[in-house]
């Protein structure tokens, strides 16, 4: 016997079935259930209580569709408050279709985080890859379809390889409860991999930059908070202290550094950062130690804040500008100081300035690698955090903000999206100064200080010289930008050519392979389609005389096999 | 006592129910004929499968006359199962069959298609109620002859040369399958199922008896459309009526396939216990089917042979859990065979409301009509979903059957194959929904009305099944399998 109380309507619904609420309805009523649904959702949240809260049988298994957790709680939280700030900045698109496709993408990402059992996150996880899909597709532009259809089969997959993974665990333990586990079957592994596919690892990290920077000035903010996400909380959930991801996160950091140096398109250059970032998260999640996984959490949280900030800001010059560029942008900060500012901020986040959400969560994975006696991570990170400075902190709103004047005067954007950039400008801000709340949402007790004096100087140093480094090679940046510029700066920061060259030419190698592959891939589709094709032997109309043959054939050899 | 004459009323009302349709030739009254016969059909397979449940097998001896020499009705939990989905698809089929029929045969022809669609139904009833294998053969036929006649009252001309070609195949299907019965009866004497049953292991060694069954899984391979065996069906599915379409898809396919199972788990005691490839040779075809067919079908231009080689492919995954030889791999095939009916059931029920309106299935003749028909596009969308075996639909249980069928046996590539096949459902479910969703519709198409609440209700009837037993399918699963045990258990 179920007693609907507050407590066991689940939050993913609300938001799931609601966002159908907005084709129906106009103008203010509209604007009110955008925003209302978020909120409701997000106090419905915190009554969920900690454990199982809805079970039922299902194919011979117990199912928990809604559980309550501490972890899941965070992120839950965190996502609604990115639904929240994402239809706000969203609110006037004229379609519905992105709001909607948005909010039920936002509803199965928090349902993810409430499910107890392995099969009811495989059903938000498939409904996340297709409303993300139609947020991409939402955008209207033929090469917006396109990518959709690639970004869908990618996310597809990576459910069939989950599926699989899943039905194989159901197999061999009996059960589908979501626990921690390790990598040792085959089953594990697939559940692993079709959590990294998600994840953005390679050698499929490609479908992120790919994808998102096709979607409408809005959809982006939506995308960059919950796929990579979800994973990041599934893989801390399922897969803390594994090794491997340690590997994959320092891959994920390094890829998106350099690619995210080297590129043009303001957006593609926030995506390639998501990579970076989430592979932090991830490294964090591979050390496995309660400090470096609360750093991924409380990480998760923050980035999700920053760069979605860092989005809006980059869609709002989309938005009244129509480019995306950076050589076709710069010297927007004369007539966009708002905007300016607030991506500003999002930028010094993003490179963990003092005062802001990233400087409370990101030193907090370094700090666990350093603790574990991990040198080289350590160092890495370290290396790669000033990278970060360089391309998201000072190259992205240097070339768009500031510069040459491009002799674009773009006015500020409409109200709701300064707005939804303030809230989360707030967040960052107010998070980076008053770390405590978050602190007492993350999984474990926390026992790292931020704003040591040690900490601030290293961080200041670390940013200082960056900084140093971006200006002294502006001029490179300027002419090329091309990846030769990161692989000279990594050269003298760490004397460490071996690796970047391994990097670079593991670059070429990836898209040698690609070529190859997408070749193959072409050439099985010709033969697919000439035996499959409306004119194949497959699917033309056989002349009963050759189908009789056939049976004949088959009969044949059906004897043969039986007799032999 | 009425309740021990089940088993021949069964087959008995439909039969008589087609001769009296035949010699009066009126539409209305024709079709109320139909629709009673199926219904009364549908209350005594619903009787039946409640006593079979309860009690165990029921045994009839047709007129007093003992088995093994005389013919016995045998329904066992796997038959009533066929039973019920068949008379259940049926009286669905016929709610909804006047207006359609109305518009795609010729009106003084309708009384006939009442009487063939009968006939039909009394000969595959009769396929599955039987335990006897040579009256199986006759019942096959009925159900067949009856078939080739309803194809052809199609308008579309080709309809002809398909109903022809199927009339030549299937007859060959036939004639391989009385072969093989014959052989059978040289080598122990008897009809009987359990019979024969008991006495084949004795001969098993035997090349007569190996050659027997070659005969038969070919001839009914042809029946049931297993790849290669396949080329009479997309053909047939496109050009026929799209009530009948709906009807074969949904009911044929899946009693030939009962049949399959019948003989080589019945009466030959399973592959394993004769050491025949079977089981491999099924395998290798039902891959073939789910991946060969469902490219075929991404390219089609017509939304009722897009359907047809779907189903080939959708008769792979019933045959992928046949040749798994344990008693998850037979639950899932059972389950397929009752979802597929009802995915298939739904959205060529779907496709016969467009063509009322629309006078074509061409995809690319659908374009907005998702706007103009919503309560049928919307039917279809949740038969495609289905088709692709999303949680919550019943295709989702019979690929978590299968895959877990797969996994039990360590056979983790052929798991992958089943999902990896279902993208490309995907792929072909999605075609129709862009065009009817994305697409702005043409001009001559802002006249165009959804299609009357007697055809759109039972279209979502079959579409509300496909959730419905999606989200409760405890007792389709329980029904799969205590009939995969009676096959397994031998004897039935």
């Amino acid at each position: 016997m179920i007693i609907m109380t507050v407590s066991t309507i689940p939050p993913a619904l609300i938001l799931i079935l609601g966002a159908f609420l907005l084709p129906l309805t106009v103008g203010n009523v509209r604007r009110a259930v955008l925003l209302a649904l978020p909120v409701m959702a997000l106090a419905v949240l915190w009554q969920v209580p900690d454990g199982p809260v809805l079970t039922f049988d299902f194919l011979g298994q117990e199912l928990v569709p809604l559980q309550g957790s501490t972890l899941g709680r965070l992120f839950g939280t965190v996502f609604l408050i990115m639904a929240f700030a994402g239809g706000l900045f969203a609110m006037a698109q004229k379609r519905s279709t992105e709001l909607v496709a948005g909010y039920i993408y936002a509803g199965s990402a928090v349902g993810v985080t409430q499910a107890g059992d392995l099969l009811t996150i495989l059903v938000f996880w498939e409904g996340m890859a297709v409303a993300s899909g139609l947020v991409i597709w939402a955008a209207g532009t033929a090469a917006a379809y396109r990518a959709a259809m690639r970004y869908m089969m990618v996310h597809l997959l990576g459910g069939v390889v989950l599926m699989v993974g899943i039905a194989g665990y159901a197999v061999e333990t009996g059960s589908l409860a979501f626990v921690a586990m390790q990598p040792e079957s085959v089953a594990t592994w697939l559940i692993l991999i079709g959590f990294l596919v998600n994840a953005g690892a390679p050698p499929l990290s490609a479908w992120l930059p790919d994808a998102y920077p096709e979607t409408s000035y809005s959809g982006m903010a939506f995308l960059s908070a919950f796929t990579t996400k979800t994973a990041v909380y599934v893989l801390l959930v399922g897969f803390a202290g594994t090794q491997v991801l340690i590997y994959m996160g320092l891959y994920m950091i390094f890829y998106g550094l350099i690619y995210a140096l080297q590129e043009n398109d303001m957006r593609r250059i926030l995506a390639y950062s998501i990579i970076n970032q989430v592979g932090f998260m991830v490294v964090g999640i591979g050390i496995g130690t309660p400090m470096a996984l609360n750093g991924a959490a409380a990480l998760a949280f923050a980035h999700i804040i920053y760069k979605a900030l860092l989005l809006m800001s980059a869609g709002s010059v989309l938005h009244m500008t129509g480019r995306r560029k950076c050589t076709d942008l710069g010297g927007l900060f004369q007539s966009m100081p708002i905007t300016a500012t607030l991506g500003i901020i999002g930028a010094l986040s993003i490179s963990a300035f003092p005062l802001t959400s990233g400087f409370v969560s990101k030193s907090m994975v370094s700090q666990a690698a350093f603790d574990a006696q991990m040198g080289a991570v350590w160092l890495l990170l370290t290396a790669a955090s000033a990278g970060t400075v360089l391309y998201a902190g000072i190259k992205f709103p240097w070339f768009v903000f500031f510069q040459k004047d491009s002799g674009l005067r773009p006015a500020e954007p409409p109200w709701n999206m300064r707005l939804a950039m303030m809230l989360l400008a707030g967040l960052s801000i107010g998070l980076g100064i008053f770390p405590e709340p978050l602190y007492r949402l993350l999984p474990f007790a926390v026992e790292f200080v931020p704003y040591t004096v040690p900490h601030v100087l290293n961080i200041l140093q670390l940013l200082l010289f960056s900084g140093l480094a971006f200006f002294l090679l502006l001029p490179l940046m300027k002419r090329t930008l091309t990846i030769s510029l990161d692989t000279d700066w990594l050269y003298r920061r760490l004397g460490n050519r071996l690796g970047v060259l391994l990097l670079t030419r593991g670059g070429a190698l990836y898209a040698g392979l690609r070529q190859f592959a997408l070749a193959l891939l072409g050439r099985g589709m010709a033969l697919v389609f000439r035996y499959s094709g409306p004119k194949g032997a497959f699917a033309r109309t056989w002349y009963t005389g050759d189908a009789i043959m056939t049976v004949t054939v088959v009969l044949a050899v059906m004897l043969a096999l039986f007799f032999f | 006592m009425i309740n021990s004459q089940l088993p021949i009323l069964q087959v008995m009302v439909p039969l008589l129910a087609a001769s009296l349709c035949a010699i009066l030739p009126f539409r209305r009254l024709t079709w109320l004929i139909a629709l009673a016969a199926s219904l009364a059909a549908l209350a005594i397979s619903l009787n039946l499968l409640v006593l079979v449940l309860n009690d165990g097998p029921i045994s009839y001896a047709l007129g007093d006359w003992a088995a093994p020499w005389g013919i016995e009705y045998r329904v066992d939990a796997l038959s009533a199962f066929v039973l019920v989905l068949v008379s259940a698809l049926g009286s669905i089929i016929m709610v909804f069959a006047p207006t359609s029929l109305a518009r795609e045969i010729d009106a003084d022809r309708v009384f006939l298609f009442h009487a063939m669609y009968l006939l039909n139904l009394a000969g595959l009833l009769g396929m599955a109620v039987t335990g006897d294998v040579f009256n199986l053969f006759v019942f096959l036929e009925i159900s067949s002859l009856s078939s080739y006649v309803m194809i052809g009252l199609g308008r579309d001309r080709r309809a002809l040369t398909a109903a022809f070609q199927y009339l030549i195949m299937g007859t060959v299907g036939a004639t391989f399958y009385v072969i093989g019965v014959g052989m059978m009866y040289m080598m122990t004497g008897t009809l009987n199922m359990a019979d024969l049953g008991t006495r084949l292991p004795e001969v098993a060694a035997t090349r007569t008896v190996i050659a027997a069954m070659a005969f038969i899984v070919v001839g009914l391979g042809l029946k049931l459309a297993i790849v290669p065996l396949h080329f009479w069906l997309p053909n047939a599915y496109a050009y026929a009526p799209t009530v009948v379409s709906a009807f074969l898809a949904a009911t044929a396919t899946k009693v030939a396939l009962y049949a399959l199972l019948r003989i080589v788990f019945t009466v030959f005691g399973g592959p394993a216990m004769i050491g025949l490839p079977v089981d491999q040779i099924l395998l290798v075809l039902a891959i073939v089917a789910m991946f060969g067919a469902s490219a075929v079908a991404i390219y089609q231009t017509d939304a009722k042979r897009l359907l047809a080689y779907s189903s080939l492919a959708q008769i792979g995954y019933m045959v992928l859990g046949i040749s798994f030889l344990s008693a998850t791999g037979l639950t899932a095939t059972i389950i397929h065979l009752f979802n597929h009916a009802l995915m298939k059931g739904a959205l060529f029920l779907a496709l016969g409301c467009i063509y009322l309106r629309l006078g074509s299935v061409q995809i690319e003749k659908m374009a907005g009509l998702g706007r103009r028909m919503p309560w049928t596009m919307g039917a279809f969308v949740v038969g495609g979903l289905s088709l692709i075996g999303i949680p919550l639909t019943v295709g989702f249980i019979s690929k978590w059957y299968l895959i877990q069928a797969a996994l039990e046996r360590g056979w983790w590539l052929v798991a992958a194959l089943i999902l990896l096949s279902s993208l490309l459902a995907v792929i072909y479910v999605w075609r129709v929904v862009e065009v009817a969703y994305f697409q702005a519709p043409s001009d001559d198409m802002l006249q165009l009305r959804e299609a009357p609440a007697v055809m759109v209700v039972p279209v979502w009837v079959l579409a509300g099944a496909n959730v419905y037993f999606g989200v409760n399918p405890q007792q389709t699963i329980r029904a799969a399998q205590s009939a995969a045990a009676a096959l397994l258990g031998g004897g039935g």
